[in-house]
């Protein structure tokens, strides 16, 4: 069952890519959507079957390669928390799939989309079920192939070109250093078996390993490198700047990269190597000041933006933030937990965003957007339910997952915990905020867009609308029903073995006991901003033109997301351009070619041409050349016999 | 006086021969003249056969130098149908103006 889970995409990706111009639209639509579908009913099923503290284990599929002590198999693993992110992936890819169907239906190749995003499923559902290391690397580098596919999906435009070549080079320095890490464990612990490496990671807590000559903790080193990793696919600060240029692709595919596929691997990598990062402080302080950093840092520049998909890009971001810094205070089960009710609210709102888009005939920027709620009901209610839900406000879902994370953090009693807090609670008012003036510009108020657009208004088919109400489901139910089993009482009977706590780390244990201020205060500072984003954009709309006014260098770092770009731009790319058309000019064109290629030919043009000056074409020269010849041959002999 | 030994025999066989060979290389006027030049030398070649067979006592030398003037007919003859032909295509058998195998 678990082997059908994971590679009935595949056969849908396979047939629908190859086949999908035989076949037509419509039949490459329902083949792919059914098998995710059937895939996505069957990991229900897994599910429930292994929550129970039942099927947990290892299917061998068949082994990969076998060098000297490395042996690599094919095998998926089954635990609790390898079913909780099948359940995510596999249910909000179906809807994605579902979506599409209407979302793409005037797109000329529409088979080609629907087969990159059974295989971005597959990657992903690879990547979740993997067994060892090296299988987690395939599954990680098939959702970086897979996503470089669909950003750059419309590649006639090359702005999306750039997004996807800039996302998977992005993605190749965090990869750098999962590699490495890779190499690493192997060279510590002798395999890249996950089950081998844990049984074996409280033995080598104490080990040491040579890095550049230096004695360092090699748990500590090996952690590091692969949250590298982690850093790169969840778009954490300094290797986040891939992500809102993601928005390149279809909305579709952002909602999938968003939601269930691309960002939450790094998330679930961290989780899944608990073993070896609880016995590292090192490494578990740094993945939480990351994470409370992005956290902060994209919520700052989701205040500001004006593209409706940039807002939500930008928030996922930030909500990732959040996550690393749950696993940061070791509280994995509240990290994953906001990953779960996540990938509800916020497939959700980049669906809703593609329903509003599509609406408003592919108009983005939400400055000229306004009044248009009661043209799109349905859009609306679920784009509120998401929102809420997003900003944290009782009983929707976010608000268990972010509000436990949050006590996790305060109680974990170290420094970072307390940093964490403290920026967690600052992003999430924030968080209210944006989404609320997300919320506020493109439904409320009067409308900004020109009427021709405006008459266009209208409620989406039932294909992108049911996905979406569907998901406005889980982000209402998701947090309240899943809160006892992933992070309340159950959650020793929930997880299993799947993640380790040490006694050392009892962050998410003492969740519970923090004291109500603490506990509340960002429910409160959420409910704060939504009241904020209201006076401001519908109320005393002149404020923030004001503030922005006011505060111009502020408004202006924040709107050009602090620069990163341009910095990168100016320390990376353009001297790399520099070197590349240094080498290609002059190393390649000036001495390999100059002496290589193009001197020969040059030369042996040249002398031919000298060459061929003797062929006159007189035959009295020719007779004459023979004649010297011949009496040349004949003195040479005469001169050797005499 | 001396009298004819085979020595003035090949000299004038050798001014023969070398007469023919200027007679290619210091023409510039017409095809002809090179086909009697080489005729030339065919004769130079064939009066040192008759001589040798002459002084050697052996008569394969002077059967030789039949076989060979009735190469040369075939020779001359041909050479001057080609002489003909081109001069039907081109116009013209002067040397100098025959040089298509330029490269």
């Amino acid at each position: 069952m678990l082997t059908a889970i994971v590679f009935l995409p595949l056969i849908g990706s396979f047939v629908a890519g190859f086949f999908g111009r035989l076949m037509g639209d419509k039949a490459s639509q329902v083949l792919t959507s059914g098998l995710v579908g059937i895939s996505a009913l069957l990991s229900a099923f897994v599910f429930l079957n292994t929550i129970d503290g039942g099927q947990v284990g290892t299917v061998h599929l068949f082994t990969w390669f076998v060098s000297g002590d490395l042996s690599v198999d094919w095998a998926l693993k089954i635990d609790s928390l390898t079913a909780v992110m099948l359940i995510v992936v596999t249910w909000v890819s179906f809807l994605v799939h579902v979506y599409s169907i209407g979302y793409m239906h005037h797109d000329p190749s529409v088979p080609r989309f629907q087969s990159y995003l059974s295989l971005f499923t597959f990657a992903m559902l690879m990547l979740v079920t993997a067994d060892n290391l090296v299988q987690l690397f395939f599954g990680w580098e098939g959702v970086g192939l897979a996503s470089y596919l669909l950003i750059g999906f419309w590649h006639e435009r090359p702005t999306a070109s750039a997004a996807a070549i800039k996302a998977f080079v992005v993605n190749r320095v965090g990869d750098f250093g999962f590699a490495l890490g890779i190499f690493a464990t192997f060279l510590v612990f002798d395999s890249v078996k996950l089950d081998t490496i844990f049984a074996a990671a409280p033995g080598k807590a104490g080990a040491m390993m040579h890095v550049f000559g230096l004695d360092a903790h090699a748990l500590t080193v090996i952690c590091l490198l692969l949250f590298l990793g982690a850093m790169g696919k969840s778009a954490q600060i300094f290797l986040h700047t891939w992500l809102p240029d993601a928005m390149e692709g279809p909305t579709p595919v952002s909602a999938l990269i968003h939601a269930a596929t691309m960002v939450t691997a790094g998330v679930f990598m961290v989780a899944r190597m608990s073993p070896l990062y609880e016995f590292s402080d090192v490494a578990l302080t740094v993945v939480t000041v990351v994470g409370a950093v992005t956290c902060f840092f994209a919520a700052t520049i989701g205040c500001v933006q004006n593209d409706i998909k940039r807002v939500i890009a930008y928030s996922t971001c930030s909500q990732l933030g959040y996550m690393f810094f749950a696993l940061g205070v070791s509280a994995y089960q509240a990290g994953i937990f906001h990953l779960f009710t996540h990938a509800f609210f916020k497939a959700l709102l980049f669906l809703g965003a593609g329903s509003v888009i599509h609406a408003m005939s592919d108009e983005q920027d939400i400055r000229k957007m306004g009044g248009i709620w009661r043209h799109i009901p349905i859009t609306y209610t679920v784009m509120l339910i998401g929102s809420v839900a997003l900003a944290g406000i009782p009983p929707l879902s976010g608000f268990w997952s972010k509000d436990t994370i949050l006590s996790a953090a305060f109680a974990a009693g170290s420094w970072s915990g307390y940093l964490a807090y403290c920026l967690g609670a600052a992003a999430a008012f924030m968080t209210a905020f944006y989404s609320f003036r997300l919320l506020i510009l493109t439904f409320h108020g009067k409308s900004r867009a020109e009427e021709r657009v405006m008459a266009h208004v209208h409620e989406s088919p039932w294909v992108m609308t049911v996905p979406l109400m569907l998901l406005a489901l889980g982000a209402l139910l998701a947090g309240g029903l899943g809160y006892h089993y992933f992070v309340g009482e159950g959650r020793g009977e929930f997880w299993g073995q799947a993640v380790l706590n040490l006694n050392a780390h009892p962050a998410l244990a003492q969740a519970e006991s923090v004291s109500v201020i603490f506990a509340w205060l960002p429910t409160v500072l959420a409910a704060l901003g939504i009241v904020t984003a209201y006076l401001f954009y519908s109320v005393y709309t002149e404020i923030p033109a004001r503030l922005a006014q006011q505060f111009a260098f502020i408004y202006r770092f924040l709107l050009n997301k602090w620069y990163f770009d341009e910095l990168y731009d100016f320390l990376f790319v353009r001297p790399a351009f520099r070197l590349g058309k240094w080498l290609w000019k002059d190393g390649d064109g000036a001495l390999i070619d100059g002496i290589g290629p193009d001197g020969l030919a040059s030369l042996s043009q040249i002398l031919a041409g000298r060459i061929a000056r003797l062929q006159s074409g007189y035959l009295y020269h020719y007779a004459f050349a023979m004649l010297i010849g011949v009496a040349a041959f004949v003195t040479w002999y005469f001169a050797k016999q005499g | 006086m001396e009298p004819i030994g085979i020595a003035h025999y090949l000299t004038v066989a050798a001014i023969l021969f070398t007469l023919g060979v200027c007679g290619i290389f210091l023409n510039r006027k017409n095809v002809i003249i090179i086909l009697m030049s080489i005729e030339l030398m065919l004769l130079a070649v064939n009066i040192n056969f008759v001589a040798f067979s002459h002084f050697l006592g052996d008569l394969v030398g002077q059967i030789f130098t039949l076989f060979v003037l009735t190469v040369a007919a075939a020779e001359a003859s041909i050479g001057l149908a080609i002489v003909v032909v081109f001069f039907r295509n081109k116009g013209t058998i002067e040397v100098e103006e025959i040089n298509q195998m330029k490269g």
